[in-house]
This record gives structure tokens, C-alpha cells and sequence, in this order.
């Protein structure tokens, strides 16, 4: 018979007769593990295998699950993405900022509209650009969590940004929120393959001690431009590495240090050969213009490609509007909105909807009141998104109080962390106190 | 007095000349290392340690207060700020505005100030001919690690570099008596908070267990050298040490005059005196041994440390003492040390971002091309000048290394030999040549270079061990390609495989 089938009869005899290629490659990662030859990360999934699955799961729903997370830079205004029609507060606060009431003016169109209908008898509506997320959310796949945020609130870009990346309201010297899930969560079967940022450089969030994460603007940046000067070059190279491959059992002890830059380099290697395998695969919908959209094009190929990364990370900026803001806001709106309609209808065309999560958040909210240019200032609490096909469809939680203002600024009504926690129980199969402490109660988004 | 084995004069070789050259500065082209070599010994040691002699050449070691702007942090005046409060009072939203964009101009010139800053000292390691004392001077920002992110104030960090500096290889009682008096590390630890009746133990705490006593587990230690109560006690020890603008103050109106117990002493301590009696502490000398060893001399994955290396840890740390803290008689005890040039730590080191991308310049005199790209890469490789993760510093060694900063590095060290960018592409566009033909002048014969000869020099010049075959194969293939010729095309292109093995990133 097939080579395959005379692993299965190596097997330690549980009698488990559903052989699935993951359990084939498992057991020979196991078996290489004692070889020094192996890169780290196949080993430390072999050693991780040896834990038991403790967590339950959702019926149904596979298991090689991956969490996106998208990041909205420069402090998006929370007031007009989920708009507060119900508070005449908003409309005296923001004279020409302000989005009408769902069907006010039906006529108005573009920049005019109305708000789009969220959530009638609460009052709140999405901003009108926001169209393509509003089919989502009306198809029961988009958790919307008004007035995130934390107490004492820091209003500083960067300081902010540190905190939601952490979990932390003191994060001097934290490890990232998503580093400590990799760390307290190593991979139950298979291997603990590294969060994945589409960037310069891997966002604080991902950032813990077990499991590096890899970033790069383009899966051609990760790998040896040395190929690029001369393709004969590239040649070598791979043929050095992998001489390094057959020589390391005889290099290993004698110097651990360069033992250890060897593997790693080998690593290298082949997670750049496996993405670039992966962003091979070709998206199954097409994707609209824009830094988003393309992040998470390339996102939903690794996804196709079969990766079996958890985490994904993707952001986009500009959100910092100070001055003009109702045409520069709307344009982002319509950015974000169009890029997840057409990362979760490719999500759907392959099936992999059942397996991937998307949340979105900003590091902050801006205030209530407009400013003398037509903009908005930093302020405080904002939406968070939940999307997929199994996240809990509807507006959780309250919107901010009107009559309670914090000098000018919101007060949060859900702290972010309760999101985070909902990912991590709901959708992660994780454990958040391990996470983010036993205070935050999960918030049920999944 | 007993003192570590001194290396014999005839050991000192030119491998021998090179490890001290990149360990005790940042490398250097073999016209360099040759030249500590004819020194001898206990010369080149002089002249590394010695550098204040040095001070007729290269960058002015009292750079003038017009580099940078001490005032990019004043645009605001108290005037504006007493606006601000009576506008939130009354609820003026238009100047609150006002002045929040105001607030954030300044950040943002304060922001630009720093990477001038970090500019400024990325080329001044580049340029230096006094190497160690740059090297000191990054090892102390990482010893008394304050980070930008938290001081926001770029004259501060300025301030705080040039402190460092002036007492690199000085003393480092010197040191750690005036970290208590720097407003970067003041605003960073909070000690402008720790008043009294209200102390911040932040300062008390970091001073004892990561400026000079060192953690409880450290070299195998039985017990911690100091308790809770030293730092709750050392705290108000330390109130009422601020500042005010750009400069130390000592509020004494905000400090603790009581009688405080710190160490096993009582009295009315202040800063000082807890200083001083931190440098009194054994275990004080003892672990700068340590960190000096560290950074020196081997990254030592393993805690506690073996046993030899403990030895050696201890003497370092008994001349420390004896010595009352004078560090060049303990960095010339070290640099003329068998130990420091035992086989067992040559290629123990992996280099720091900034060391690869510094000793990428100096050891292949390759052109600076964009000194903000250099200074970005290192950023990217972990290493980013006045931002260190944490108040521990970088933990360097294996830290700095994963699978995305391995190509990083790499792409790097290709991007500064042919200033291509991914795709093949030149940039910047002004593309400097690089010639590296003055690297391998000196196999010249009748005009030409045996590829062979090339490639085994090459790795002597660059390499802190010895390559495996097949690898070294990989090199000479360059040539192959090349018809055998070694010129400056083929050559660059030898040096971009070179700079790939792994073995470059150690030292």
C-alpha cells in the first residue's frame, strides 16, 4: 500500500483509524525532533504535540482557526463610524460634522447621506460609507462593541497604542497581548507557526518570548536579496544553506552560538519558502484599491495557501484628522469598509469563512465636539468590530453616555480587554487569564 | 594581588588583534587591525583604553551645544499652560484645540530633534578613532537603559549621551552617582514624583537591583543582597531628587530628612549616601564584573554561569573594587587576558544590530549611503539608538536573532555593499561605488588575485571562526562564475555571500 499507511501501522496502536495527514506529519515531526537537523519551529510543534487538547470547541467549526486582527492608526472617530443618532448631544457638539438619522434626508447622497440603520431601538446607525460592512453586519456576521477603551485615558498616539497592544494600562516592559497568547498557548498539535504582520516590523502586540513574529510589507521582502543582484547569486546561496543543512549535525556542539544562527537561517528559509508558496494561490473575489485591501489580499492567499499561522496582523493609517475631516474620513470609511466586504466574501468563495476571525479596533476615539478647523481632536472610547461567520451579529454593550462627559470626552462602557478576552475563550479556545488577567470578563462576540 | 593570566606577548596574533579591535570598538579594515598588531600587546590595549590623548583627530568629543536645539521642548509657556487650564475650565473648546496643536508641533519637532540625535551618533560610532569609547558609551545606555518613548525629550536624551561619554572609561562610582542627577532618567523612573511622604520606588528600585546590586539569582547567589525594605527606604533616600527645565534640582522642600534604615545602616541618608553605600555593597563590583564580561567578552546563555567564567567574573569584580571603581584598570586587565582571547569566546558574541551594521562600514570600508537608512535598519534588527525595550536594555545574544531580522540582516549587509534594494533596484538614487579591491590589495601579484588566495583571506579578515567547506566552496564559486577573476564586480559580489553565512553574525 501507500507509504502513509505504513506509518499508520507505527502508530501506538489507539486505534485511531481516521489517519489525517496533519497526524502523519506530526508524527514525523516528533521523530525529528531528536535529530539536530530540524529548524526550530517544527521542533518545538513536535515537543508542544505532547500537550493535551484542554479546551472545548465549537461544533462544527474547524479547528485550524486563525484570528485577524486589523488596526485603524491615528485615532479613528468612533462618533462617526457607529453614529449616535439617539443624543441630540452629537448634533449640537458636531455642526458640520454630524451624520443624520437613518432615513432623515434619502435624497442626500455621498458625502450628505444619511447614516446608514445599525440599530434601531438603540439609536445608532453606521456611518454611510460604511455600506459594504452594513451588508455584512445585516448577514449576522459583525460584532459591533460601541465605546471601547480603558480607564484613565491617554490621549498620546503612541502611549495609547501601547496600551491596547499590551493589555496593559502600564505597559512599560510587556510582552504584546497576542506574544502572551503564543506563549501560554503553545500549539496543541502540529507546529506553532509565527504570527504573520504585514509591515516594516511586527507590531508590539505580537511580541513574546516563545514564538518570534514575522513581518514583511511584501512576501517578496522575506528572502535573500542577494538573488536579486545577480540570479546565479541566489543559486549559491540556496546551495550553501543548504550544505549547512547536511553539515550542522557536524557543527552542532562545537560552537552552540553559530549552532543556533544555522537553524534559525534554515527556519528562514524555509518559512520564506512557504509563504511565497502560499501567496501563490490566486483569491477567489476581486479586491478594491488601497493599502488595506492589499494586506488582506495577501492575507486571504496565505489563508488559501494553507498556512497554518493563528495570528495575522494588518493596519492602516491616516485616521488622525484634525482638520477637514468629512472628506477625508469617509473616504477612509469607504477603504476599510470595501477591503473586509472583499477579504470575507474570498473568506466565503473557499470555505475558509469557518475558520478565520477579524477584529478591528483604534487605539483611540476622538472627542465629542468638533474643532474650529472641522475636525476632531484625540479623544477617548470607540468601536470595536467583531466579523466572521461565527461571530455574534448585533450591536454589544452601550453606547456612552451623553450627559456624562469627561471633560469633553467620552466615558468607555466596555473595556477593551473584555473584547480581547471574548476572542481569546470564544474564538481562540484560549485561556484569557492566562492572557490578560482573570479581571476581564469575556464579552461573548463569538 | 592576585590578577587574571595575562595573554603571552607572542600569542598575540593577528586574529588575536582583530577579536580585540571589533569586542573593545566596532572592527576595522585589515590596514587597521595590522596596526594594533605592530603595537604589540599591551601597546594596542593602551591606545584603545587611553583615548583621551586621542582627542586632536576625529569628531570633537565636546560637541557644542548648537548641534541640537536645548529649547525644542519650551515652546510651551507656563503662560499657555495656565490658558489651557482656565480653557478646560470654561469649557473653550477652540483653545483647548489651539492648544493641543500647539502641543503637538512641539512633539513633533521634539521628535525630529531625536532622530537627528540618533543620526548624529550612529556617524559618530561610524567615524570614531577613539572606537571603545563609543563602544562604553552604548554600553552604559544599555546598563542605565531610559527610553525616548517615556522621557520625550530629546536634549534630555542628548544630555544624558554625553554624560555617558564623559565618563565611558572613567569611573563608575562617577557614573552611578549621577544617574541620580539626570533628568532622562529623573523623568524616566519617575523620581520627579517621588516626593516626600508620597515616595515612587521606581528609582530606589531599578538603581539597586539593575544599576548596581544586580537580580537576587545572579552568578548563583544564595539571596538577594538587598530586601523590599532597602528600596521602600532607599525610595525616600531619594525624594525630592528632580529637575527643573534642563537642569538637576534638588527639591529639598520635597525630601525625606527622617531616619531611614537601608543595608543594615540607620541615619538621615540621602541619594548620595545610598549611592555610596550601594558601591560599598560586594555585591555591587560583582555584577558590573558580570555585565562588563557579558558584553565583553562572551554572551553566556547559561545562568549561573560555569565555573571558570565565574573565576574570571569574581577577579574582574575584586580589581573593580580594589581599584575604587576605575574602570580602565579593569578593562585592561580583561583585554590582556588569556581568557579574553580563549578559543571559547572567539565567535561567542552575535552582534548587536548596531555592531553589524557599524562593523559592516569600518571592517569593509563600504560607503554610509544614507545614514537615516542605517539607522532604520538597526531599528528594525531591534536596535533602535535611545529607545532600549525596557529598563533591563536589550537582552541581546540570541534575542536579536529570528527568522525575519536573519534576512534583515543579511539584506542589510547587501543593500550597504551594492545600495540595491530588493528587486535589484539602486537606492537612493546617487548609488556610491563601493571599492573593495583595497581590502585584498595585498594578494595583488603582477596585476592579479588568485580567487583562491581571495577566498580564504576573505574569511580571515571577516570571520571570527572558520568556515566549513562546502560553505567556503560557496564563496570561491563567486569567482568560478566570474571566469576566476577577482575583480571589484566579482569581489562585491563574494562579499554579499559572505556577509549571508551565519557565521558573520558573530564575533
Amino acid at each position: 500500500m501507500t507509504h502513509d499507511h505504513d506509518h499508520l501501522h507505527d502508530c501506538d496502536g489507539d486505534g485511531n483509524m481516521a489517519f489525517t495527514r496533519r497526524a502523519f506529519l506530526q508524527r514525523n515531526f516528533a521523530l525529528a525532533a531528536l535529530a539536530p537537523t530540524v529548524p526550530w519551529f517544527v521542533q518545538q510543534g513536535a515537543m508542544a504535540s505532547a500537550a493535551p487538547l484542554g479546551l472545548s470547541s465549537i461544533p462544527g467549526v474547524a479547528e485550524e482557526r486563525a484570528l485577524v486582527v486589523v488596526q485603524l492608526g491615528g485615532g479613528n472617530d468612533g462618533l462617526n463610524t457607529v453614529i449616535p443618532y439617539f443624543a441630540p448631544q452629537y448634533y449640537d457638539r458636531r455642526p458640520t460634522l454630524a451624520y443624520r438619522a437613518p432615513g432623515s434626508n434619502p435624497n442626500a447622497t455621498g458625502w450628505n447621506a444619511d447614516a446608514l440603520p445599525l440599530d434601531a431601538k438603540l439609536g445608532l446607525g453606521l456611518h454611510p460609507a460604511l455600506a459594504p460592512l452594513k451588508e455584512l453586519h445585516d448577514d449576522g456576521e459583525v460584532a459591533t462593541i460601541p465605546g471601547c477603551g480603558y480607564p484613565n485615558p491617554n490621549r498620546s498616539h503612541f502611549a495609547s497604542m501601547d496600551i491596547w497592544h499590551t493589555a496593559d494600562r502600564n505597559p512599560s516592559g510587556s510582552d504584546g497581548w497576542l506574544g502572551r497568547y503564543f506563549d501560554t498557548h503553545p500549539a496543541t498539535e502540529g507546529s506553532n507557526e509565527a504570527a504573520i504582520a504585514i509591515g516594516n516590523s511586527a507590531p508590539r502586540a505580537l511580541t513574546g518570548s516563545s514564538v518570534p513574529p514575522i513581518a514583511f510589507q511584501s512576501a517578496q521582502q522575506f528572502r535573500w536579496t542577494g538573488a536579486d543582484i545577480h540570479e546565479s547569486l541566489g543559486k549559491t546561496y540556496q546551495a550553501m544553506s543548504g550544505e549547512a543543512a547536511s553539515t550542522l549535525s557536524q557543527a552542532a556542539t562545537a560552537n552552540p552560538q553559530l549552532d543556533f544562527l544555522v537553524r534559525t537561517n534554515m527556519d528562514a528559509q524555509i518559512a520564506a519558502d512557504r509563504i511565497r508558496g502560499a501567496v501563490r494561490a490566486s483569491n477567489g473575489v476581486s479586491y478594491p484599491r488601497g493599502s488595506l485591501a492589499n494586506q488582506l489580499k495577501l492575507i486571504a492567499k496565505m489563508i488559501r495557501g494553507g498556512l497554518r499561522t493563528r495570528v495575522f496582523y494588518a493596519s492602516m493609517g491616516g485616521f488622525d484628522t484634525h482638520s477637514g475631516q468629512r472628506g477625508r474620513h469617509a473616504q477612509l470609511m469607504g477603504q476599510f469598509a470595501n477591503a473586509i466586504n472583499a477579504f470575507q466574501k474570498d473568506l466565503r468563495e473557499s470555505g475558509d469563512d469557518e475558520r478565520v476571525m477579524t477584529m478591528v479596533f483604534s487605539e483611540f476615539g476622538r472627542r465629542v465636539g468638533e474643532n474650529a478647523s472641522n475636525g476632531t481632536d484625540h479623544g477617548t472610547a470607540g468601536p470595536m468590530f467583531v466579523i466572521g461567520k461565527h461571530a455574534k451579529g448585533g450591536v454589544h454593550g452601550r453606547h456612552p453616555n451623553f450627559t456624562k462627559l469627561d471633560s469633553g470626552d467620552l466615558r468607555y462602557t466596555i473595556d477593551f480587554r473584555r473584547v480581547y478576552a471574548g476572542v481569546l475563550s470564544g474564538w481562540m479556545q484560549a485561556d484569557p487569564s492566562k492572557v490578560i488577567g482573570p479581571q476581564h470578563q469575556p464579552l461573548a462576540v463569538v | 594581588m592576585p590578577r587574571l593570566t595575562p595573554l603571552p606577548r607572542d600569542a598575540f596574533d593577528f586574529a588575536a588583534a582583530r577579536h580585540l579591535l571589533v569586542r573593545a570598538g566596532f572592527g576595522g579594515t585589515p590596514g587597521m587591525v595590522q596596526g594594533l598588531l605592530s603595537k604589540g600587546l599591551d601597546a594596542a590595549v593602551d591606545w584603545l583604553i587611553d583615548f583621551e590623548g586621542d582627542s586632536a583627530s576625529g569628531p570633537d568629543r565636546n560637541v557644542q551645544a548648537d548641534t541640537f536645539d536645548p529649547s525644542v521642548k519650551m515652546q510651551l509657556t507656563a503662560e499657555d499652560y495656565e490658558a489651557y487650564r482656565k480653557a478646560r475650565e470654561a469649557g473653550d473648546e477652540e483653545a483647548i484645540a489651539a492648544f493641543r496643536r500647539k502641543q503637538e508641533q512641539q512633539e513633533r519637532d521634539d521628535r525630529g530633534a531625536m532622530r537627528s540625535f540618533e543620526q548624529w551618533w550612529l556617524s559618530r560610532m561610524i567615524e570614531t578613532p577613539r572606537p571603545l569609547e563609543e563602544k562604553l558609551t552604548l554600553f552604559w545606555h544599555g546598563h542605565f537603559a531610559a527610553s525616548y518613548t517615556t522621557v520625550e525629550n530629546s536634549w534630555h536624551m542628548f544630555r544624558q549621551n554625553q554624560f555617558f561619554r564623559k565618563h565611558a572609561a572613567g569611573n563608575f562610582g562617577d557614573l552611578l552617582h549621577g544617574i541620580i542627577e539626570d533628568p532622562a532618567m529623573l523623568r524616566f523612573l519617575d523620581n520627579n514624583r517621588n516626593r516626600k511622604g508620597s515616595p515612587n520606588e521606581n528609582l530606589a528600585r531599578e538603581i539597586m537591583e539593575l544599576f548596581s546590586l544586580g537580580e537576587p539569582e545572579l552568578l548563583g547567589r544564595k539571596r538577594s543582597p538587598y530586601r523590599e525594605g532597602d528600596i521602600k527606604e532607599g525610595a525616600r533616600a531619594l525624594t525630592g531628587y528632580t529637575y527643573r527645565g534642563n537642569e538637576f534640582f534638588f527639591d529639598e522642600s520635597q525630601h525625606d530628612n527622617g531616619l531611614k534604615r537601608i543595608l543594615g545602616r540607620s541615619g538621615r541618608w540621602n541619594g548620595h549616601e545610598l549611592v555610596d553605600m550601594l558601591l560599598a555593597h560586594p555585591s555591587c563590583s560583582e555584577f558590573i564584573a558580570w555585565k562588563i564580561y557579558r558584553a565583553f567578552v562572551n554572551d553566556v546563555p547559561e545562568t549561573p554561569p560555569r565555573d571558570d567564567v565565574r573565576k574570571v567574573v569574581v577577579q574582574l569584580g575584586k580589581t573593580l573594587k580594589s581599584n575604587k571603581y576605575n574602570l580602565k584598570k579593569s578593562l585592561g586587565e580583561l583585554f590582556r587576558s588569556a581568557h579574553f582571547y580563549a578559543a571559547a569566546n572567539r565567535a561567542a558574541h552575535i552582534k548587536s544590530p548596531i555592531e553589524l551594521v557599524v562593523g559592516t562600514i569600518r571592517d569593509l570600508g563600504v560607503p554610509v549611503r544614507n545614514v537615516d537608512t542605517l539607522r532604520t535598519a538597526a531599528a528594525r534588527l531591534g536596535q533602535r539608538l535611545g529607545h532600549p525595550p525596557s529598563v533591563k536594555g536589550w537582552d541581546g545574544g540570541r534575542a536579536w536573532i529570528n527568522t525575519s531580522t536573519m534576512f534583515l540582516r543579511q539584506n542589510t549587509a547587501v543593500w550597504m555593499l551594492t545600495g540595491r534594494d530588493a528587486g535589484g533596484h539602486p537606492w537612493p538614487n546617487d548609488t556610491t561605488p563601493f571599492d573593495p579591491m583595497p581590502l585584498v590589495e595585498q594578494l595583488e601579484r603582477q596585476g592579479e588575485i588568485n580567487p583562491d588566495e581571495a577566498t580564504v583571506y576573505l574569511q580571515r579578515l571577516l570571520l571570527a571562526c572558520p568556515v566549513d567547506d562546502a560553505r567556503s566552496q560557496a564563496i570561491r564559486h563567486v569567482f568560478t562564475l566570474a571566469n576566476d577573476r577577482v575583480n571589484a564586480d566579482s569581489l562585491t559580489a563574494a562579499l554579499c555571500v559572505l556577509t549571508a553565512l551565519p557565521e558573520y553574525q558573530l564575533s
